[in-house]
């Protein structure tokens, strides 16, 4: 046991663990991060984010109009199919207007909506250079403010003795160590990143799947936890995904994996047959279902088949389509079995009708008849060479499985409060979402609940 | 016009990551520029690497940085895509290769320059002028200079044009001109977009650092040579030749543009040497350090000069200090000197696609 401990431990080193940190430090507690991550993959997940969700009266930074809490919350509501609570729900979304100005105060940078994303102008502000800029200001602010980092520093293990965490255990360059703070924040997210974990909650198919954030949420904190019986919360065999780009690295491919193109095509299974509405709606409401029907598909990989009117109708994406003049040689080159393509196509072809109102932003009608399963919208024939191809495959972007919080962001033990453990940001976001997501709540979550931990946890170190 | 393939392709892979991307929109011009495309023609990147000021905000927020398998490092693509087109655009080409990245042929001109100085201060020995003229006659100072200024002047003129062709930009409009004026006298691209400053001497702190150096850089320069050209017309056209007092417009514009320079082109290399190589043109630094130290050389030993212009250390004062411009002024076309011109007409396509 180390006589130096800090007052207070933070597992992880992201957003909510930042915001954790500050507030802490800037109660005038002794802080210790302790990120797995070496220091060019520091920050977690949040460093492939882009914008967090904010409630406002009026404008607010970059933010125009207003976005009041039961717009947000019935957004919220829309996503989750309900399945949030409403509580925690409401007191992240209130809390949400002061955190923007609090998040200029310690260094993040907003920038207008981003091109393509107008949309969210009103929602969602977004950060100047994405998270890692977000990360890099709350590591300089901490580090202003006295707070000690260590990477590569993998907790093994918390000692819990009744109520309290008692030890913190953590391996750093091959060296065990081990620390007795007086109060300890978890903020080390989910275990997605851990494919067997995975593959034992989803099945055999999960070891397909794509990791898109970062390769240290392996749950390690999570699962040491769990098993001593901390309170825990979200469907253990849930993540949320989306279909990307089937060629993206197994880990942190981030945005630019993603495709846009699926509403303006056929997409077909390894057998080149289709198997769900391409058109059903606009693809910000779509992506996320179709990281499940990708899932259900013969070795989880979807086919995406496009022809050169539709190419420029999206936005760009990391890796160019694989390009061919005839449907037979994409076939070939992408591995399917070119007869059933070209019969695939052709079915399709004959069941399109009057293309006219064709309208690439908006749910315009034009679908096909005859035809099962249809395309209910943007369906025009495939008939334009050169033909263009991109594989899917299911992209994981976070897990459910969390630790279950109160509004003090504190964890519970046989319905009791562990006295000196709070948690935040994707380790407990299952305390609020249930499924489905909204973008830029994760953020605001980790960054509302990141404040509260920091801010009991030093009311705690402090008083003891 | 022949750039090199490889650095083509790899800004044009980077590019293109970018575009799937776009979480650095607001920083600098390069971004909105670069997300209006689809594709990236050799000319579309060499546009995009003349707006590129070299911030480096956007290398130290991505996520996608080495160790990552994306291995972007688009200040370092640009900054060499950039480098290629000086070289390649320069008139005549073959000076354009051989100085931009050799520090030492720098200096071995600026020496050469010094020789010529003191070659021309004893060959052709003033014959009863007063002052510096006394070393060296002003009509010797013109027959050196005048071809000296002159030369510069085409040869960019030329390597202008070219760059017009390549990227493909149309007819020039005097509000778009007015516009990158504008950007680059308040070093617009320099800010970060939030402000802030840029990202130069300490990884991702943001501090003005770089952009308050550049300027004192470039506007000693302009007063330097607002100086010169003002003793030109008060020679000529009224009939003042020099030397002229303390007081009067060339002596406070030299003087005043002249600290600038000399601590604006100290402070620059000392940024620089703090700096990380690897976000810039790597081969390319000694030929960059070589040409700060010329164009502060020039400044400091015109203060110096003007110091010790009463004192017998004049003449070799002077040989030196001449010698300083000439090689200055011979090597503009093909030293880092060219970025302003080309950065003033990439800005300028800039405005012009804006519209």
């Amino acid at each position: 046991m180390t006589s130096d401990s800090p007052d207070i431990a933070i597992i992880g080193g992201g957003n909510a663990a930042l915001c954790a940190a500050i507030t802490a430090a800037e109660a005038g507690a002794r802080v210790l991060i302790l990120e797995t991550a070496p220091k060019p993959y520091r920050g977690g997940n949040s460093r492939h984010t882009r914008n967090f969700r904010c409630m406002h009266h009026g404008p607010l930074g970059p933010l125009v109009d207003s976005y009041t809490e039961e717009e947000y919350l019935a957004d919220l509501m829309k996503v989750t199919g309900g399945k949030t609570d409403e509580g925690l729900a409401r007191l992240a979304i209130r809390s949400s207007e002061e955190c923007l100005p609090w998040m200029q105060d310690h260094g993040v940078r907003f920038q207008p909506s981003l091109s393509g994303t107008l949309s969210l102008a009103r929602t969602n502000a977004f950060f100047l250079g994405g998270g890692k800029s977000l990360v890099n200001a709350y590591y300089r602010t901490a580090e202003r403010l006295g707070v000690q980092v260590e990477y590569e520093a993998a907790v093994t293990h918390l000692d819990l003795d009744d109520d309290r965490v008692t030890r913190i255990d953590y391996t750093q360059n091959g060296k065990s160590h081990s620390i007795a703070p007086k109060s300890v924040v978890v903020a080390s997210g989910g275990f997605q990143a851990d494919t067997d974990w995975l593959a034992r909650a989803w099945g055999p198919a999960a070891k397909n799947f794509l990791i898109r954030g970062t390769p240290y949420n392996r749950g390690v904190v999570l699962a040491d936890l769990l098993d001593q019986g901390i309170e825990q919360v979200g469907d253990p065999t849930q993540c949320h995904a989306v279909a990307i780009d089937g060629r993206a690295p197994k880990f942190d491919g981030g945005i630019v994996t993603r495709l846009d193109c699926v509403p303006f095509s056929i997409v077909v299974n390894k057998d080149a047959q289709r198997f769900y509405d391409e058109g059903e709606d606009v693809w910000p409401k779509r992506y996320a279902i179709w990281g499940r029907l990708v899932a259900a598909q013969p070795d989880q990989v979807g086919y995406v088949i496009i022809d050169a009117k539709s190419l420029e109708l999206f936005m760009p994406s990391v890796f160019p389509p694989i390009k061919a003049d005839t449907l037979e040689e994409l076939a070939d080159k992408m591995g399917l079995p070119a007869d059933a393509l070209v019969q695939t196509v052709a079915e399709f072809n004959n069941s399109c009708g009057d293309t006219s109102q064709f309208h690439p932003t908006e749910l315009d009608g034009v679908s096909t008849t005859g035809l099962n399963p249809p395309k209910t919208n943007w369906a025009r024939p495939i008939t334009e060479p050169p033909f263009y191809g991109y594989s899917l495959r299911t992209g994981v972007t976070f897990t459910y499985l969390g630790l279950k919080v109160d509004g003090r962001a504190q964890c519970a033990i046989g319905n009791r409060p562990v006295r000196n453990l709070w948690a935040a940001g994707e380790t407990m976001a299952g305390s609020i979402l249930g499924q489905g997501y909204l973008a830029g709540f994760g953020m605001t979550i980790g960054t509302v609940f990141g404040r509260i931990a920091g801010k009991e946890a030093a009311a705690h170190a402090n008083a003891t | 016009m022949q750039m090199q393939p490889d650095l083509l392709q790899e800004a044009r892979r980077q590019a293109e990551i970018c575009n799937a991307c776009r979480y650095c929109e607001g920083y600098c011009s390069v971004f909105p520029a670069l997300h209006a495309e689809r594709a990236f023609a050799d000319g579309d990147l060499t546009q995009l690497a003349n707006l590129c000021h070299n911030c480096r905000g956007c290398y130290y927020a991505c996520q996608y940085t080495a160790p990552h398998e994306f291995d972007l490092n688009l200040p370092q693509a640009l900054a060499n895509i950039r480098q290629d087109s000086w070289e390649e655009l320069a008139f005549p080409r073959a000076a354009g290769k051989a100085f931009q990245k050799n520090g030492a042929l720098i200096a071995l001109v600026t020496v050469l320059g010094f020789a010529l100085l003191f070659w021309a201060a004893r060959a052709l020995a003033s014959v009863g002028g007063e002052g510096f003229y006394a070393v060296l006659s002003h009509n010797a100072m013109v027959a050196i200079f005048l071809p000296a200024f002159l030369f510069p002047l085409v040869s960019i003129g030329v390597s202008l044009r070219r760059y017009w062709r390549h990227v493909g930009a149309g007819p020039l409009r005097p509000g778009q001109v007015l516009a990158a004026l504008r950007s680059a006298a308040q070093m617009k691209n320099l800010k970060g977009g939030h402000g802030d400053g840029c990202n130069f001497e300490d990884e991702d702190r943001c501090t003005h650092a770089r952009r308050a150096v550049h300027q004192a850089v470039m506007y000693g320069f302009l007063l330097c040579f607002a100086a010169t050209s003002v003793a030109t017309v008060m020679h000529y056209v009224f009939g003042m030749p020099a030397p002229y007092g303390l007081f009067s417009v060339p002596k406070l514009l030299g003087i005043a543009g002249g600290l600038l320079l000399t601590v604006g082109c100290v402070e620059m290399i000392r940024l620089k040497l703090r700096a990380d190589r690897h976000l810039g043109a790597v081969r390319a630094f000694g030929g960059e350090l070589a040409f700060i130290g010329l164009l502060g050389f020039v400044a400091f030993s015109g203060l110096a000069l003007y110091a010790l212009g009463q004192t017998p250390a004049m003449p070799i004062l002077l040989v030196l200090h001449l010698g300083a411009v000439l090689a200055f002024f011979l090597l503009t076309p093909f030293t880092k000197m060219a970025h302003g011109f080309y950065r003033l007409a990439a800005l300028t396509v800039d405005a012009q696609r804006k519209g």
